[in-house]
């Protein structure tokens, strides 16, 4: 049985295991190891394991998939005239691809990263998914994000106008990592999705019963998202006009 | 505007990974039909997302567009209706040793439903390290926390799969 006293060397034994410790690290842990005989059969327990998940089967994808995405690999470059429905013919999920793939191509420039702040957000609500730095001080939280983001993103407080800050975390919309700040509003949590952009315009939407205003300033995108009344919530967009965005 | 050069040269991207996008969305959301809805839409996505793509590892980027997708359709689910985990009822048998559990075809199944029973965040780490074999840094990228987290999420699944593997000795 486990020695409570080797909790300390377990993560490095499962670093071990899977080739992820250091030259120095592997030689105090030989060292231990050597002469705990429980270390040694924490160690036996992981391989055991490990040899059993790696025999689980890895699924192959379906055919037809594999047809259609081979296909739009092939596809002629733009400058030669696309045979859209014949370089398709590949079963019916090819065509259904094909068909998204076309309507995609018919949607204006660039994928709407403010839709997709929804599903972020719903995600987000999951329980332990909301932040993953939990302060009310501005000055915690945006340090924070240094190092985990290629920018910096404003973070402001609002607790005086009864919008405080609750955290940040690092989200992912468009392909990009952004910042998301967390506000609480009543029982209500808002989302503020933050990244570099230089799009213009602002935007309300109100989609799967959320409520969406997205607005730019300072060369960043702001998506606010919540199941906040559309007033209030644009009463928080407010606020950071009022604060300079 | 996603043209025809962007097609192709995000499935070109894709494509080598494609079996990889598929088992990850298959032990995520745990239903065929479902994790090819999802591979699609993660296919679409990621076309869309295709002139932000500056990654160096290509694998590591097209399992987080489709972990994320994956995860969409799942929170998406829950709301629907919270649907109690099927947990597998696990066959006892006396003759086992720990290390011997997961030897033959029975201990490969039960270990294939401890997996399916874990929580998603450690059933998505285990399966990143163990059947796709990506690193601690890409399976932190991959799921989107620290490297901390994915060491102790990796351990606390392994020690469940192995307690539900001990739990089948009486
Ligand atoms: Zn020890």
């Amino acid at each position: 049985m486990t020695n409570p006293a080797c909790e300390r060397w377990h993560l490095l034994l499962q670093a071990d295991h899977d080739g992820e410790l250091t030259a120095s690290e592997a030689t105090d842990l030989m060292v231990h190891l050597a002469g705990c005989a429980a270390c040694r059969a924490e160690r036996d327990g992981l391989a055991a394991l490990s040899e059993g998940l790696r025999a689980l089967p890895r699924h192959a994808a379906p055919a037809a998939l594999r047809a259609a995405l081979t296909r739009q690999a092939a596809m002629p470059p733009a400058a030669a005239p696309p045979r859209p429905r014949r370089a398709w013919a590949g079963g019916a999920l090819g065509l259904a691809l094909a068909a998204c793939i076309a309507a995609v191509m018919l949607l204006p420039r660039a994928p709407d990263p403010d839709a997709a702040a929804i599903a972020s957000h719903i995600r987000a609500l999951q329980p332990g998914h909301l932040t993953d730095v939990l302060s009310s001080d501005q000055h915690t939280v945006k340090p924070w994000f240094n190092g985990r983001l290629d920018y910096a993103p404003p973070v402001r407080d609002f607790a005086s106008a009864g919008y405080p800050l609750l955290g940040g975390r690092l989200d992912y919309l468009a392909g990009r990592d952004v910042a998301a700040l967390v506000y609480g509003r009543d029982r209500h949590i808002i989302d503020l999705f933050v990244w570099p952009s230089d799009q213009s315009g602002s935007a309300e939407h109100v989609a799967s019963g959320y409520n969406t205003v997205a607005w730019n300033g300072g060369g960043m995108r702001f998506v606010a998202v919540s199941d906040l009344n559309m007033a209030e919530l644009r009463g928080f967009a407010a606020l950071w006009g009022d604060a300079g965005r | 505007m996603a043209d025809t050069d962007d097609a192709s040269r995000f499935a070109r991207i894709a494509l080598p990974h494609l079996d990889a996008a598929f088992s990850l969305a298959r032990w995520l959301v745990r239903d065929a039909a479902l994790a090819e809805d999802v591979v699609q839409e993660a296919m679409l996505r990621g076309l869309t997302y295709i002139r932000s793509y500056r990654e160096e590892n290509p694998k590591a980027w097209v399992l987080r567009i489709v972990r994320t997708t994956a995860f969409d359709h799942m929170a998406q689910q829950r709301r629907v209706a919270e649907v109690p985990l099927d947990h597998a009822a696990e066959l006892p048998d006396p003759q086992r040793s720990p290390e011997a559990a997961f030897a033959d075809a029975e201990g490969r199944t039960a270990l294939a439903r401890a997996v399916a029973a874990l929580p998603d965040e450690l059933r998505e780490c285990i399966v990143l390290r163990e059947l796709e074999d990506m690193s601690y840094r890409d399976i932190a990228r991959i799921a989107g926390v620290p490297l901390g987290t994915v060491m102790s999420r990796l351990w606390r699944a392994r020690q469940m799969l192995r307690g539900a593997a001990l739990e089948r000795q009486p």
